[in-house]
């Protein structure tokens, strides 16, 4: 695990999110360090998947600045923005590997876009990827052919194609059975230990929490801001806000509760 | 006590009395979501007509009650505190009662505040006007990236994706020949006919070879190849780049740092382009078999109606022809790959992208079709 004097990957300072003309996040700032799992946590709604797509680019936040290995995602154009794109890797919900394309042909891609490599040693690394992640008898299957859980590792492996320092994963667990969860897990801590990849991870799965992030923040749609950030363990245990203590012991709030 | 009413709904029964300021409701059978809706407004009615000071539900008679049930004893309530008067429910089985407790923290909204507000005339013109600038600066934005990203294209060929492009070729053009085929000799066989019989009264029939002539190859076969693709490979675009939104592949091209214009716009308006003159060729050769067929049933011999052909239609006609079908193929595609894009979440998402993709599409062919016809009575041609 990292620790805070080392160097800071990701820096969000003073950010403000809005979703449809509503704020969703309220100025909020936080660091994330090199080879960390750092768990984006919250409840339906608390704007995590939010936080997540701006953080990649996809959204433009209302204020503040998102800096990835010090340039700003949100300023940042042309080649500035491609060299920040190079860094990290993403894993979306439902998997997102492109339906015409075979598995390996889907980890190849970022390969032939951005590489003069030749056709074999594509081919070579889109298998040594795939591999990684448990699927290299997979490699001429299309996405449609294999399982969800198979899905999230084939996109996995196509989020590293590249090498990225950093792996944004949304939701890795959702829809996935016990099982096939704690197998991605294993997955994502071996990627993170054995070659040092930050991961960024949005979700809600508590077992999954526990087994793999080194620090959470935690979101609360009520105020619209971080209400707990550390490790997972040490806020279950001596957090003392209640709506964080709720969410880890998994009790209903008074809300639903009546 | 007077008895004023007893209606009875399939098992459900009730009957009121008022005394002294009370009205009492009694409440008799299975009040469910299939008896419920027949005694709604009747028992509604009771308070508003009766305006008493204590309203009493006696549900001795009860023998079932569901979330229905619950929800008119929650509405009665409601109307009855509303209008200032005390209300209660009285002899309502234990069982139903924790329906009632469990119901009972719901708000009763009135249906006038759930309907939405109506907007005037003017608002309604403003929202549409609004709307509709909004999709003329996208379509400009829109047409802009993709002439950038054209030209860059022809700059740098290899940056193309040829394979998705061919594949498209086939999927748009090749697998179209059929039905544009038949169309195309349909629309020349029914010309002819329709208009062979009135000429041939004036002895004019073999000039029906120059109505199809220039009719199919100048107006009609670029315009129904164009109408065939909107509907055919238009709709089919937005389908598939709606379907990658919804399943956040866009996302995913986007934080590769590939731009979605060029990795999947490109090579199927490319496509389109090149098919819809090739398409269009066909629709021509089949509307002149069809006219040819007519011609031959009425008597000539097909040498006289190609000869007949030949002098009226000029190589001129024909490139102006395909000239258009050109920009209406690169319409089309555009956009049907723009509402492809454009497309939001939910289910009927794509199915409301595609349906926007052939409207846009044909309307676009139109107004193109208009200027076209235009241009060439200026330019002569």
């Amino acid at each position: 695990m990292a620790s805070p004097t080392e160097d800071v990957l990701i820096r969000v300072e003073h950010f403000t999110a809005a979703y449809q003309g509503s704020v969703v996040i309220d100025d909020i700032s936080f660091e994330v360090y090199p080879g960390e799992v750092f768990v984006i946590l919250g409840g339906s709604g608390s704007g995590k998947s939010t936080l997540l797509k701006h953080m990649i680019g996809l959204f433009e936040p209302v204020s503040g600045a998102i800096l990835i290995d010090g340039d700003d995602m949100v300023t940042a154009g042309g080649d500035t923005r491609a060299r920040i794109l190079t860094k990290f890797g993403v894993m979306y919900q439902q998997g997102a590997l492109f339906g015409s394309m075979t598995l390996r042909e889907n980890v190849r891609l970022p390969l032939e876009e951005f590489t003069d490599l030749p056709d074999e040693a594509m081919n070579l690394i889109a298998d040594m990827k795939l591999k990684l992640v448990g699927l290299d008898a997979f490699a001429t299957y299309m996405p449609s052919e294999i399982s969800g859980g198979m899905q999230k590792r084939a996109a996995i492996a196509r989020a590293m194609a590249l090498d990225p320092l950093i792996l944004f994963l949304d939701e890795p667990s959702a829809g996935l059975d016990p099982i096939t969860s704690a197998e991605l897990d294993q997955l994502i801590l071996r990627l993170a230990r054995s070659l040092r990849i930050t991961f960024v991870v949005v979700s809600h799965e508590l077992p999954s929490i526990y087994a793999i992030a080194d620090r959470v923040i935690m979101l609360d749609k009520r105020v619209k801001k971080i209400v707990a950030m550390g490790p997972p363990q040490e806020l279950r245990d001596k957090s003392t806000n209640t709506w964080v203590r709720q969410f880890f012991n998994r009790e209903a709030s008074a809300e639903a509760t009546g | 006590m007077l008895a004023l009413e007893t209606e009875k709904t399939a098992s459900l029964g009730f009957r009121v009395s008022i005394d002294s300021g009370t009205s009492t409701l009694f409440v008799v059978g299975r009040l469910d979501v299939h008896t419920t809706g027949g005694v709604w407004q009747k028992a509604l009615r009771v308070i508003e007509e009766s305006h008493p000071d204590r309203f009493v539900v006696d549900a001795s008679g009860v023998t079932y009650c569901d979330g229905a049930g619950i929800a008119l004893l929650l509405k009665l309530q409601d109307r009855q505190r509303s209008a200032g008067g005390s209300f209660a429910i009285v002899s309502l089985r234990e069982v139903f009662h924790r329906l009632l407790d469990l119901y009972g923290n719901i708000p009763v909204t009135e249906s006038a505040q759930g309907t939405p507000t109506r907007l005037s005339f003017v608002e309604q013109v403003g929202r549409v006007s609004l709307e509709v600038g909004h999709n003329l600066r996208t379509l400009v934005a829109f047409t802009g990236q993709l002439t950038v990203t054209l030209f860059r294209a022809a700059a740098h060929p290899h940056h193309v994706r040829w394979r998705d492009m061919w594949h498209a070729a086939e999927l748009a053009g090749v697998n179209a020949i059929p039905i544009v085929a038949l169309i195309g000799f349909l629309l020349g066989l029914i010309m002819a006919f329709q208009s062979a019989i009135p000429m041939r009264r004036f002895g004019a029939d073999i000039f029906v070879a120059n109505l199809i002539g220039l009719s199919m190859l100048r107006e009609l076969g670029p315009l129904v190849t164009a109408i065939l693709l909107a509907g055919r490979s238009g709709s089919a675009f937005a389908a598939e780049l709606g379907t990658m939104k919804v399943r956040e592949e866009i996302d995913a091209l986007s934080t590769m740092g590939l731009d979605p214009v060029r990795f999947l716009v490109v090579p199927r308006v490319l496509a389109a382009v090149t098919m819809t003159p090739l398409l269009t060729i066909f629709a021509n050769l089949f509307g002149l078999i069809g006219g040819a067929v007519v011609m031959i049933s009425l008597g000539y011999p097909l040498v006289t109606y190609g000869n007949q052909l030949l002098s009226a239609v000029h190589m001129g006609d024909l490139i102006s022809g395909l000239s258009k079908s050109l920009a209406f193929g690169l319409v089309v595609a555009g956009v049907g790959c723009l509402r492809g894009l454009q497309t939001t979440t939910g289910a009927s998402a794509v199915g409301e992208s595609t349906t926007s993709a052939v409207v846009s599409g044909i309307i676009l062919i139109a107004i193109l079709d208009g200027v076209f016809a235009v241009l060439f009575y200026s330019l002569g041609i």
